[in-house]
């Protein structure tokens, strides 16, 4: 029999933690779908999805309901519309982008993975048309979110795609001016992308997948900051073993939910992603947890050290709580989406070069950058490609989401609102790396023996 | 999904817990709805937890006509009127974090 202790626990988590499910998101094979008429394909991904997915949202709120957990988002994934897309006779995609758009709306989901292209080693004729298309579609429709894979440990960096996106993505803010740029929120650029990832904007269903999965993205920063809270001044074992326990706790929720939502919409569960996702409420902060391990402010000596912690025990946890794990799997480091990294940086405590060390040890990357509007294509490029390189030498994911807000200086602020959050412009390097984009080619995969 | 309580082996069973500060008439109210759908009491604890009441019931819903959903609503605005949060869950949102 339960405890009334451990009852409350659970039920503490939910409403005074802000422990949630992030998202439960469907994945669906479309490659089923091409078709040498553009217009054929999209009435086929509509009617798919749409049959799928129609009562993806229903069920969650169900779900939710009679576990008496949130489950924040519902979302899809679906294969990379450049596979699907590439037997058409279509020169411009966006035409995908408005049918994955209208599916979206119509069976009430709020984000759509998979207007994405994997070009780690080169670039197709279908991938080149969905990248053209990526600055129209993130500008044209309001759901729809595109991934990029530029980089894999095993075919190195494509250099030639990371100076493209450095354009694409300069593209996307200006034609999105009006709302700070948001359409560059949508987008994302990869090194080695997991397959099943249910967290937006990086989510597509990978070729590996079945034709239809199940895929949940647990939350849970404030859970975890109130277990470190009450450990204070202990040692690191007890802090490591706290964060453990509590991720296993959380992500059973995940594995729960998974399960069950996976069984009444009658699709394969996938995996649960354990990773630790902040949102922009008060106390829901991966940077509150670093703080509350003992540093003054996120960002500080010491920072890279608490949060390959707080990451390794995150996974311990989780992964012993659930079957299949799988995703991102770690600790999202996003700065609009997250208070107190916000505070990080407005006090100037946290700048770009340390978030950058702190993706080497932690999931995902630089994640909801605001950097200056008249910060150059060459620019982004550059930091798009220390970022893929941190991932491709240490076997890891890493991604870039980047917003060059237009006509914003550093000090000003982009705001997004929702999830999305706002975010402070952060100054990047003054000095050129111009002529090192522009070279042009590929950076040759590592070699994996002789590591120091 | 063997492993999860299938609603066949365990019946249907609901975690129900009232918050909030005490009163007279808390517990008739909340044994009141559950008697009047057939839901039948397995077990009632309660503490004093920062000065409020911390009420937890757990009860099998397997013969009741009314679903979880019609029940939260019930339990809810009856919890209004007592001026206390009263909310139900099923078992396994508590099971699945506690017990392997």
């Amino acid at each position: 029999m339960l405890t009334i202790q451990e009852i409350m626990e659970t039920i503490t988590m939910v409403q005074e933690e802000h422990l949630d499910i992030r998202t439960i998101t469907m994945g669906i094979n479309l490659r089923d779908c091409a078709d040498a008429d553009p217009r054929a394909a999209c009435r086929k991904i509509y009617d798919k999805i749409t049959r799928l997915a129609g009562n993806l949202v229903p069920v969650g709120e169900k779900i939710a309901r009679e576990y008496g957990i949130p489950i924040v988002n519902k979302r899809i994934s679906v294969t990379p519309i450049s596979i699907v897309a590439e037997s058409s006779q279509a020169d411009d995609y966006l035409i995908f982008a408005e049918t994955l758009d209208r599916a979206a709306d119509a069976v009430g989901v709020n984000f759509i993975g998979g207007f994405s292209a994997l070009v780690h080693k080169g670039i197709t004729g279908g991938d080149a048309k969905l990248l053209r298309s990526i600055p129209a579609a993130l500008a044209g429709t309001e759901r729809v979110c595109a991934s990029v894979n530029v980089a894999t440990t095993k075919a190195g960096i494509n250099m030639d795609a990371v100076a493209l996106m450095g354009r694409i993505i300069k593209d996307v803010a200006s034609r999105t001016a009006d709302r700070d740029g948001l359409g560059c929120a949508k987008l994302v650029v990869f090194a080695n992308v997991p397959e099943d990832n249910p967290f937006m904007a990086g989510a597509f269903h990978g070729v590996g997948e079945p034709e239809s999965v199940l895929n949940v993205g647990v939350s849970g920063p404030g859970v975890v900051k109130r277990a470190v809270e009450k450990v204070k001044g202990s040692d690191f074992g007890t802090l490591a073993e706290t964060v453990k326990k509590t991720a296993f706790k959380i992500t059973r929720m995940g594995e729960l939910v998974g399960r069950t939502a996976a069984e009444r919409l009658g699709v394969p569960f996938g995996i649960v992603d354990i990773s630790l996702a902040p949102t922009p409420a008060v106390g829901d902060s991966v940077a509150e947890i670093l703080e509350a391990m003992g540093l003054e402010r996120c960002g500080t000596h010491g920072t890279t050290a608490a949060l390959a912690l707080l990451n390794d025990a995150v996974k311990k946890g989780g992964a012993m709580a659930s079957s299949y794990v799988g995703g991102l799997s770690g600790a999202f480091i996003p700065v609009s989406e997250d208070a107190g990294m916000i505070r990080a940086v407005e006090e100037g405590a946290l700048h770009l070069d340390k978030l950058e060390a702190m993706t080497c040890v932690c999931s995902v990357g630089l994640d909801m950058i605001a950097v200056p509007g008249d910060t150059g294509a060459e620019t982004i490029a550059a930091i798009i490609a220390d970022e893929v390189a941190i991932g491709m030498i240490n076997q890891k994911t890493t991604a870039v989401r980047i917003i060059p807000a237009p006509g914003k200086h550093v000090g000003d602020y982009v705001e997004f609102g929702g999830l999305l959050g706002r975010a402070p412009v952060m100054p990047v390097h003054r000095f050129s790396a111009a002529d090192f984009v522009k070279r042009g080619g590929r950076i040759p995969a590592p070699i994996h023996s002789l590591s120091n | 999904m063997k492993y999860l309580n299938t609603e066949k082996e365990q019946g249907k069973r609901i975690i129900i817990t009232v918050i909030g500060p005490d009163r007279v008439g808390i517990i008739a109210g909340v044994t009141g709805i559950l008697a009047a759908n057939d839901i039948n009491i397995l077990d009632i604890s309660q503490t004093i937890m920062q000065e409020f009441l911390v009420m937890v019931l757990i009860a099998d819903m397997e013969k009741s006509k009314i679903d979880l959903s019609t029940l939260k609503d019930n339990l809810s605005s009856k919890g209004e009127e007592l001026g206390v949060r009263i909310d139900a869950q099923h078992e396994d949102a508590f099971k699945f974090m506690h017990r392997l």
